[in-house]
């Protein structure tokens, strides 16, 4: 039986650095795991998650285990299809092993939209942000066009450098050059508005709210570090608007 | 016809704001509705008193508590349908001009807008965990209700 409980141990441990991974609140993981664990029979075990690793305790007997999280990005999906399989097997719906591959195959990636449609999408929700803040209608193209380029900036350079913060500060400065040019062309009028529609696709707005959330959940050590990147993932984009700005 | 606008524009930005965060295909459209219900709830309260904190705090827990309903109905994370409505309510233009007056360096001002758009930050969390707790009490009652004959 001993084997089998490894299996539980490594499964909750996938869920919970699949959910982390993506974005999830923290108190949803370790709930997560605890429930797949007592579904095995493990009543007592111990998660403690953070954003960048997650220790778990499955009994005395066993090996306590740990992972480390280290890219973190927001995909909702994922959450979604961690949570059925999990849903599935506290039910009894799947055995374990079938749980395990499941979650296995998750991890080597599923179904995701598109970058292309991505972009089209951060590009109309830049326009649709400008009149939601009162700009005017001859300055959509340009929020269109600069909420596009700035995502897609923000995407791709993530993938290639790895550094969340330097992607963030370059998009924010292309956002702000070409809001600039179409404002001296005569094409846009009013460069605030513009700046800001788009520019929200960028802004961190899940990691503000999941540090607020984990801090009243009493994970002090969650929210912390969540609210410290969501801090300065904004001042990274408000240092590259700026810096464009004052030259 | 301002309502009917907004409306249609706060739905299509959240739906957007869905697909950029890869929230699962047939979420979308009630990620739209979340966002929308939640960013006229904002406007209401902001035109009827003018305060912008109270208004987010509003329209979040609007946000959060169709959420749950919706999480319920389809046994997803509340998560995928909250995120994409609180997105509206950001104070990302409160935030621009707090920055945009430190570089000109008209520091008082943007203490005044830095602190708003904290304060703001702080009211759309709150809102968002005061819509959870009230769930949850009010399922647990529902539930105890349900048990005792």
């Amino acid at each position: 039986m001993t084997a089998d409980y490894e299996l539980v141990v490594e499964c909750c441990l996938l869920a919970g650095r699949l959910m982390m991974e993506s974005g999830a609140e923290t108190y949803r993981a370790e709930d997560t795991m605890d429930r797949m664990a007592v579904s095995q029979e493990l009543t007592e075990s111990q998660s403690f998650v953070t954003p960048t690793g997650i220790i778990f305790s499955g009994n005395k007997n066993l090996p306590t285990r740990l992972v480390r999280i280290k890219a973190r990005t927001t995909d909702l999906g994922k959450i979604a299809l961690v949570n059925n399989v999990s849903r599935k097997l506290t039910f009894g719906d799947i055995t374990i092993e079938e749980a395990y591959s499941e979650l296995k195959q998750i991890d080597k990636g599923h179904e995701t939209f598109p970058l292309w449609i991505k972009v089209a999408a951060a590009a109309i929700a830049s326009g649709a942000f400008l009149l939601l803040y009162g700009g005017r209608l001859m300055d959509v193209s340009t929020a269109l066009l600069a909420g596009g380029i700035g995502y897609a900036i923000a995407d791709r350079l993530e993938v290639r450098t790895r550094v969340k913060f330097f992607a963030e500060f370059l998009a924010a400065m292309f956002v702000t050059i070409i809001a600039i040019l179409s404002v001296s062309s005569g094409l846009g009028i009013e460069i605030d508005k513009i700046i800001i529609g788009s520019v929200m696709p960028l802004v961190p707005g899940l990691l503000i709210t999941n540090a607020v959330r984990d801090l009243m959940a009493g994970h002090f050590v969650s929210g912390l570090s969540k609210g410290a990147e969501a801090f300065l993932t904004a001042f990274a984009i408000g240092a590259g608007v700026a810096l464009i700005i004052s030259l | 016809m301002i309502y009917i606008t907004q409306g249609i524009l706060s739905f299509i930005a959240a739906m957007a704001f869905g697909v950029v965060f890869n929230a699962p295909k047939k979420s979308l459209f009630y990620c739209g509705i979340g966002g929308m219900t939640g960013w006229i709830v904002y406007m209401c309260v902001n035109q009827l008193n003018q305060d912008q904190v109270g208004a987010s705090f509003a329209g979040a827990f609007t946000v959060a508590f169709v959420s749950h309903i919706m999480s319920k109905k389809f046994k997803m994370p509340m998560i995928i349908f909250s995120v994409a409505g609180i997105i509206p309510l950001v104070p990302g233009g409160t935030a621009y001009n707090a920055m945009r007056h430190v570089v000109e360096k008209d520091y008082a001002t943007a203490l005044e807008f830095g602190s708003q758009a904290l304060l703001i930050s702080g009211a759309i969390a709150m809102g968002l965990v005061f819509a959870e707790i009230i769930t949850q009490l009010w399922v647990k009652a529902f539930l105890r209700l349900k048990t005792k004959p």
